[in-house]
């Protein structure tokens, strides 16, 4: 009988309550951030205002809170490529998009990078492209960088692939890039050289303008 | 793809610019947007109430009735509206579920008419988001419980065509279902009754003898008594023989407890029989007919009360064995106690602590026999404790255990929670797969020769390739079912497969193509198809010999954009479908892409060809014309796979 008491006593002594802990949480996700006016980024960028219209709804909707940060990012794209990892290639697109190296995109900075990639000249596009693959930004891609870049383009493929995937695939496909862009064969490829190469390759100037009419 | 990162679609085919310097190949034209407009508000009627809201919001599922062109039949040309005659409230959850992505279960909505409402606009409920789901899976269970409660009252039309078997056992298990099975019925309960009142008045003692003795009435009329015990005993006999010649599964028939229960009560007469005369083995024979008695359960075929209390103990196996484990600690402790507490007292019937254990055990249930009692102070003390304790330590298992039974008595809950388990599994299977749907969409689209026909180096036999009779329309057909989304997507994926060189392809022809290479070692082109015919079976020799002339046709790759890869087709014949709940693929799966190649029969053979290209000096003599696929091949059953992959330099 004595026992009995016992436990029922023990048992009230462990419920303790952690509404503390929430609402640290809660604060902290608070932040929101608005873009500016509609009419300066309509000057900042070639879009039109109905165009600006459509992406900050899109925007606004996957990510209520007005910035993206890179987890979020990383979620977004790897909804496109359900079959392989697409986070390392996200983690470098995300880097190419966060110009001011924040950690978190704006709605501007989103924007600003679109306005590049659809409607900006073909040398915005290549130097845009450059700036994606030169992961230290150092204004030189080396082979390391290149490597990790074709690296995370196959992830993105997944495993269940025809051919299958060896693992030297992703070197070969590095050496074949050096071989076209590296004129001076220094080792490593500089924005100039990484322009006129692509200039002079019709096949890619082609596929370039596939995107355009993406908006 | 989840619709709700629709919106970011033209971001991600943006962003892939960045593939463009590492691809070798040219990448494939892009799906043009035909009737590109700028997006607007459609207004949607439902029985007056009027929502608005952005077309593209809507075109985030196309797989639903309001993302798909199936809304058009509902759109009413003068004023402009999509009109539908359907309930204005529960429409409010499911525009919010194209809104937000997540569908919601309204609590004062009915069940039904939910499912209803569900089922007319297209989405399956499945997706409901984990908020509401609990709620909603309990309501719809509850509903259907009562709809079955409804029909088993029914339950009794007899369906035609039974076997005798058949009859014979749903007769011995609903006695209410025919005549002949209530009367057998009434006459085995009353035999049962009959053996069991026998067995008791034997031991009865009736009469004398003459010296002075009672005798129980057994010995005194032996003949009777063994007659009545015979003729129950046959018709026992006869009801078990006949049940286990009509259960559906003998095995499991003579498994179950009521059949245990029958075997052991007609036991004992049949080793009476056997073993008679015999001064040794009397004794034992003494013994089994105490087992007899267990023709008392028999009743508990006859009676609902009894099953459900034997199913009670049975499920409160538990908290009986708590009551056992803890009211034997206590008596082993109460009875150490009170023997040495007694130890001191002279003529004491404490002699040792298993004898104390009676005396425990009495006091704890409160029955106080009263023919062992304490006498020392310390042990009339430790006595009055110990019947104290006994009094909490019985009273704590009882509820639960009453409360077991009224429980099960009103609807068995475990078991409709082993349901809902098995249900979960069905829905997260479910919620996989339609996600799934969204990679293999893809992969079904390619094996329809989309993609192909969008090649910017365009060939233009692979307009042919699917129709030989010149079905383009059916092509066209084919396209415009994908959404523009879905095209928009697969256009995504196929340029990084252009930029990596390698396709996308479903597990299944992965490992297959995994065993091809693992034999691909040889140069030469025959060895090497014919152990491909000795492994996969190829069903058309007629095919592999054109291949061997592609083959010799081809010619050096020396510039950049060669097809290196074999741009392979796979039509995929009908059956083995995952279960895919998109609309647009369901079309394309069924009916088209079916009706192409499997005219006969649903299954083909695998064919696969993978050739490595040999640089070779001959041109090719027809570069537009290589060998066709052959899509009369007869089709040969092949019970492992179906899937016919033609490939094509």
């Amino acid at each position: 009988m004595g026992m009995v008491l016992g436990t029922f006593s023990m048992h009230t002594k462990q419920v303790t309550y952690r509404t503390d802990k929430v609402d640290d949480e809660l604060e902290m996700t608070m932040v929101s951030h608005r873009p500016e006016g509609l009419e300066q980024l309509e000057a900042q960028t070639n879009f039109t205002k109905q165009e600006l219209q459509v992406l900050y709804r899109g925007f606004k909707n996957e990510c209520p809170s007005g910035v993206v940060n890179e987890e979020t990012f990383k979620h977004i794209y790897a909804q496109f490529f359900p079959h392989g990892d697409a986070s390392t290639y996200a983690h470098y697109l995300f880097n190419a998009f966060d110009t001011r190296n924040n950690g978190s995109i704006k709605f501007e900075d989103f924007v600003m990078g679109l306005s590049t990639l659809l409607r900006g000249t073909v040398r915005d596009k290549l130097e845009w492209t450059f700036h994606l693959y030169d992961i230290n930004r150092d204004g030189f891609i080396n082979r390391e960088e290149m490597t990790e870049i074709v690296r995370a383009i196959y992830d993105m493929m997944g495993k269940y692939t025809y051919p299958a995937l060896k693992g030297d695939v992703p070197k070969q496909h590095v050496d074949t890039f050096f071989e076209k862009m590296d004129k001076n064969k220094d080792g490593v490829v500089t924005l100039e050289e990484f322009v006129i190469a692509c200039q002079e390759d019709e096949n890619m100037m082609r596929s370039m303008q596939l995107f355009e009419n993406v908006m | 793809m989840a619709a709700g990162v629709a919106a970011w679609l033209p971001f991600a085919r943006a962003a892939a610019i960045g593939w463009m310097p590492v691809a070798n190949l040219p990448m494939p034209v892009a799906p043009t947007n035909k009737n590109k407009r700028q997006d607007e508000l459609i207004i949607l009627n439902v029985s007056g109430r009027r929502f608005q809201t952005w077309r593209n919001t809507l075109d985030r599922y196309p797989d639903t009735l309001l993302g798909s062109s199936e809304k058009e039949f509902f759109f009413n040309e003068e004023t402009r509206e999509y009109f539908f005659d359907r309930d204005p409230d529960s429409f409010r959850s499911i525009l919010n579920f194209y809104r937000t992505g997540k569908l919601h279960y309204p609590r004062y909505e009915c069940i039904s008419a939910y499912d209803e409402e569900l089922a007319f606009f297209g989405i399956i409920p499945e997706i409901i988001s984990d908020c509401c789901y609990e709620e909603y899976k309990d309501r719809k269970r509850e509903n259907t419980e009562r709809l079955m409660d409804d029909l088993e009252d029914n339950k009794d039309n007899k369906p035609p065509n039974m076997t005798f078997r058949e009859t014979m056992w749903r007769a011995f298990e609903n006695p209410h279902t025919s005549t002949m099975a209530l009367v057998f019925y009434y006459v085995t309960g009353f035999f049962i009754a009959i053996s069991v009142i026998t067995n008791v008045v034997e031991t009865v003692p009736c009469g004398t003898t003459p010296n002075q003795r009672d005798i129980p009435c057994g010995e005194r009329y032996t003949e009777a008594f063994f007659c009545m015990d015979t003729a129950c005993v046959m018709i026992f006999t006869v009801e078990y023989l006949m049940r286990l010649f009509a259960a559906p599964s003998r095995y499991r028939f003579m498994r179950s407890v009521m059949s245990i229960i029958d075997v052991v009560a007609i036991l004992p007469y049949y080793i009476g029989l056997v073993m008679t005369n015999n001064e040794d083995v009397s004794g034992a024979f003494v013994t089994l007919r105490v087992f007899r008695v267990f023709r008392i359960f028999k009743f508990s075929r006859h009676s609902q009360g009894l099953r459900i209390l034997g199913y009670t103990l049975k499920s409160c196996a538990s908290e009986l064995g708590f009551l056992l484990f803890s009211l034997t600690m206590a008596i082993i402790i109460f009875a150490t106690v009170m023997f040495y507490a007694e130890k001191g007292s002279s003529s004491s019937k404490f002699t040792s602590i298993p004898a104390s254990f009676w005396y425990t055990i009495v006091t704890m249930t409160t029955l106080g026999y009263g023919d062992m009692v304490p006498k020392t102070i310390a042990g009339k003390i430790f006595g009055s404790i110990c019947s104290l304790s006994g009094v909490l330590v019985i009273a704590l298992p009882v509820p639960v255990i009453v409360s077991n039974f009224s429980r099960i008595y009103h609807q068995n809950q475990r078991a409709d929670k082993r349901r809902a388990q098995k249900v979960q599994k069905a829905r997260l299977a479910r919620m996989r797969i339609s996600k799934a749907g969204s990679s293999t969409a893809f992969l079904h689209s390619k094996r329809n020769g989309l993609n192909q026909s969008l090649e910017l180096t365009q060939l233009p036999y692979y307009k042919m390739k699917l129709s030989p009779q010149g079905s383009l329309e059916e092509d066209q057909q084919l396209k415009k079912t994908t959404s523009l989304l879905e095209s928009q997507h697969h256009h995504l994926l196929h340029c990084l497969e252009k930029t990596t060189n390698h396709e996308f392809v479903d597990e299944r022809l992965y490992e297959q193509g995994y065993l091809q290479t693992a034999l691909q070692n040889f140069p030469s082109q025959s060895p090497s198809l014919s152990s491909e015919e000795g492994v996969t079976g190829t069903c058309c020799s007629r095919r592999t010999k054109k291949n061997i002339q592609a083959l010799n046709a081809t010619h050096t790759h020396s510039h950049t954009h060669n097809l290196q890869e074999l741009s392979a087709l796979h039509i995929h014949c009908g059956e083995q479908q995952p279960l895919n709940t998109s609309r647009s693929s369901l079309n394309l799966m069924s009916d088209e892409s079916g009706s192409l190649n499997c005219k006969s029969s649903g299954l083909v053979t695998t064919a696969i060809i993978s050739i490595p290209t040999p640089p070779s000096n001959n041109s090719r003599a027809n570069p537009d014309a290589p060998p066709p696929p052959n899509p009369d091949a007869p089709p040969r059953p092949n019970p492992g796979s179906d899937v016919v992959k033609i490939s094509a330099l």
